[in-house]
């Protein structure tokens, strides 16, 4: 069957559906996704999202721009970090007239609180900028938009896994898709295509992000040769449940909690004296690792304290009940009276497919690919640069997801309908087939858990060059195993067994340009901590990566840092 | 500990009838069962079909029925049932079964659009917010943590006699908008809880909310919302 659309969505997390909302109406616009929308990632987004917007204390764009800046170790884009802090207002506004329940301020209005790295006056002392709805403000904010989407009568395609682009000659024709329930592979004729397929922790052993967070959006744009961006930074919260990875929100540090070393020490006084606790997240994940590795974890093992007892019940009921729910299911435990345990989990990828500040994806020449686009955390737009600030995530999928939807919408008229070729469906299913009829090969999940296990030992938040060889030795290796993956399950219908052998061919890729990338990067900045290059060296690094996939393996250069308002500085908090 | 696993198994395409498959498993007291069904798909059963997500109890994905109750598959942890002998696994009930414990919620789904789950403000907008106190804040508070993950529907007792019933899942769509006093549509949105599958065929068996892995009060908000319609539409009530 052929399907046609004007607009093509892959993916139906906040960024998707915030696109489609802007196209809808104007031109015939589709979202499909590999599970029900409202089952997307962006909905266990808990903290909130960041808006200047003043109803606590006084507060301005260009703090909350330099903030975004300083976070991101100065690899941020400062154009698109000014895009970001200016229209945060108009769009977290707009989120609250579509009906978004945050919470408020005793005038009426939308209430805000502090997180990691938000602060007033270019560093002086945390703000609260923070819009919230308790700690689910992603799952809020994604549901107001997906029944917007239903009221608006946008079709939506559940259950579909993405498995090609079909672009010819530079332009896009549509794409190849998987039906979960009747595994039939479909041909999506369209003029535009974006993707916004989110993230892709589950290349790590320890991560917050869900089972479908395997990178499938990247990998299609990567496989055709276009350069993925920034991939060596990947961002690891500093609280994850200990053991599991599931998140506690930095809203509760925000809110008051601290950390607690064995010794009872509050020990971020020491690493970021200014704003201790609310420092961003590189830089407490990296002190919580530096208590473990110097023997100050709990009972001498890999996890330390986040202490919420001083809150009270009523601020972690109205505030923090989801996590306070987290530790009593799987821990057990009562935040009001007990310390939680944590440690750092994988949390969001700052890499992505290189695009414009329209979203636009562009090649390695930095030429747009006409009709192509990416937004949210699929995509790189060189804002969050090397470390991405709490809160601005949800932004960014609202603000560059609407840009997205605008830049698609002003430009259909230019693009044509590209005929695809014979049978474009043929590639994709020889794919599957040769999975299906392979069997003497490899199940998936031993070399699943392999790559989660080097990546997490060797690509975590300490790197060196050793580990780095090894990590892309292991993924190498496992790359080639892959080649030859057979499952049990023969039938047509659900074959999740199926997805879980495509999702992890898509996830050794984007392993692979992890370790790459992340090895060529002699320096430490944000996130990527190199302990044989322990600082930033602007002279040499202050540069965005690019890394693509040519016949000859892979290829790295580098695109220049835009740089307006905030030069470089050291970085301390 | 050593667990055993009874789990409901049906496709549609190569079964006649459904039946039980037994899974043997070694498992830690705190692994969640669907820590559990990922090792038997992984490791023994790569045919097992069900859903799942974020494993964490927020996006919905893994309700499904255990040892006879519904509930997500990631928010039970094995030592829940230490006692038990065996784990009883089945697709939520009156739900049509699409593949082992995958079932249909596309009707599921339609029912809660029809309830118009979105804000319908009927007046020019505000440059800012729209104002609303912390007290007002509050009554919507418990019900906008449904994920839509069904649990309640499937262990609702109503559903099974009368089909046309729309649901606790519906009614907690219905309610959230029915009291965000940023919302223009209240009497228009009565009126339609108020026709006869809307909010009446509830008769507080309580099992919606006794399920409800986001403990909203589902029973108390629905007799909440047929105590607002006897108030404000005259001559109604069962």
């Amino acid at each position: 069957m052929v399907f046609k659309h004007d607009v093509l969505i892959v993916g139906a997390g906040i960024a998707g559906l915030r696109a489609a909302s802007e196209i809808a109406g104007e031109a015939d616009v589709a979202i499909m996704s590999k599970v029900y929308p409202t089952r997307s990632h962006s909905g266990a987004a808990q903290g909130g999202i960041a808006a200047a917007l003043q109803n606590e204390e006084p507060d301005f764009w260009e703090w909350h721009m330099y903030d975004t800046v300083k976070g991101a170790d100065y690899l941020s884009d400062q154009d698109v970090a000014e895009i970001l802090a200016k229209d945060a207002i108009r769009a977290v506004y707009e989120l609250e007239h579509m009906g978004v329940p945050f919470n408020r301020t005793p005038e009426g209005k939308i209430a805000q609180r502090f997180f990691g790295g938000h602060t007033k006056n270019f560093g002086k002392a945390p703000v609260k900028r923070i819009c919230y709805a308790a700690d689910r403000s992603g799952r809020v904010i994604m549901d107001t938009l997906y029944f917007d989407a239903v009221k608006k009568g946008i079709k939506i395609y559940p259950e579909f896994h993405v498995l090609d682009l079909v672009i010819e000659d530079g332009q896009v024709a549509g794409l190849i898709a998987y039906e979960l329930g009747t595994g039939e592979v479909h041909f999506f004729h369209s003029r535009a295509v974006l993707i916004a397929t989110g993230g892709y922790g589950k290349v790590f052993k320890v991560t917050s992000n869900a089972f479908a967070s395997t990178g499938d959006g990247l990998s299609l744009a990567y496989r055709l040769g276009l350069p993925l961006e920034d991939m060596e930074f990947v961002q690891f919260h500093p609280t994850g449940i200990w053991g599991l990875g599931v998140l506690i929100t930095e809203a509760a540090r925000g809110e008051g909690g601290i950390l607690l070393n064995r010794e009872g020490e509050r020990f971020m006084e020491r690493y970021a004296p200014t704003i201790k606790d609310l420092a961003p997240r590189d830089m407490v994940s990296r002190a919580i690792y530096t208590e473990i590795r110097e023997g100050r974890g709990i009972n001498g093992e890999d996890y330390v304290y986040l202490d919420l007892t001083h809150l009270g019940e009523t601020k972690l009921a109205e505030r923090l009940s989801d996590i306070s729910s987290f530790v009593k299911i799987y821990l057990g435990l009562n935040p009001a009276t007990d310390l939680i345990p944590v440690h750092p989990t994988c949390h969001y990828m700052m890499g992505g497919i290189a695009v414009t500040r329209d979203g636009n994806v562009i090649d390695v020449n930095n030429e747009p690919v006409p009709g192509l686009y990416a937004a949210g955390e699929c995509s790189c737009i060189s804002l969050h640069g090397a470390n991405r600030l709490g809160c601005n995530s949800l932004l960014d999928l609202v603000v560059f997801g609407r840009r997205a939807g605008r830049h698609i919408l002003e430009n259909l008229g230019r693009l044509p309908w590209v005929e695809p070729p014979t049978r474009p469906v043929q590639q994709a299913e020889d794919r599957i087939k040769r999975i299906e009829e392979n069997r003497s090969g490899e199940k998936a999940v031993s070399i699943r858990r392999s790559l989660q296990d080097v990546m997490m030992a060797d690509c975590s938040v300490f790197r060196r060059e050793q580990g780095l060889k090894t990590a892309l030795e292991t993924v190498r290796s496992l790359e080639q195993r892959a080649d030859n993956l057979s499952i049990d399950n023969g039938g047509k219908r659900y074959n999740t067994d199926l997805i879980d052998a495509l999702e992890l061919q898509n996830m050794l890729q984007l392993a692979e340009a992890i370790a790459a990338s992340a090895l060529n990067r002699t320096e430490s900045r944000g996130a990527h901590w190199r302990e044989d290059y322990p600082h930033r060296d602007d002279e040499n690094w202050l540069k965005h990566t690019l890394v693509q996939k040519t016949d000859s393996g892979i290829s790295i250069s580098y695109k220049p840092v835009t740089i307006t308002m905030f030069p470089p500085k050291p970085r301390a908090y | 500990m050593d667990v055993r696993f009874r789990i409901f198994r049906f496709d549609p395409d190569s079964d006649q009838e459904p039946y039980y498959k037994t899974y043997d498993l070694t498992a830690m007291p705190q692994e969640r069962i669907l820590d559990c069904l990922n090792r038997i798909k992984w490791e023994q059963d790569g045919t097992l079909g069900y859903r799942m997500s974020c494993a964490h109890g927020v996006c919905g994905s893994d309700g499904m029925r255990i040892n006879g109750v519904c509930a997500l598959a990631c928010q039970r942890l094995v030592r829940d049932y230490a006692d038990s002998g065996e784990i009883t696994l089945e697709p939520l009930p009156f739900f049509k079964v699409l593949k082992d414990l995958i079932v249909d919620v596309d009707d599921f789904l339609a029912r809660v659009d029809s309830m118009r789950p979105y804000l319908i403000h009927d007046g020019v907008l505000p440059e800012q917010e729209l104002l609303q106190s912390p007290e007002d804040h509050k009554k919507v508070e418990d019900v906008i943590r449904c994920i839509l993950c069904a649990c309640c529907t499937g262990a609702c007792p109503v559903m099974n006699e009368n089909p046309d019933y729309v649901g606790p899942a519906a009614l907690v769509a219905a309610y959230r908008y029915l009291f965000d006093t940023r919302d223009d549509q209240f009497v228009g949105r009565l009126e339609k809880l108020n026709q006869p599958n809307g909010v009446w065929p509830c008769v507080n068996h309580y099992e919606c909310t006794r399920v409800c892995p986001k403990n909203i009060p589902i029973t108390k908000s629905i007799n909440f919302m047929k105590r607002e319609i006897k108030q404000q539409i005259p001559g109604t009530g069962k």
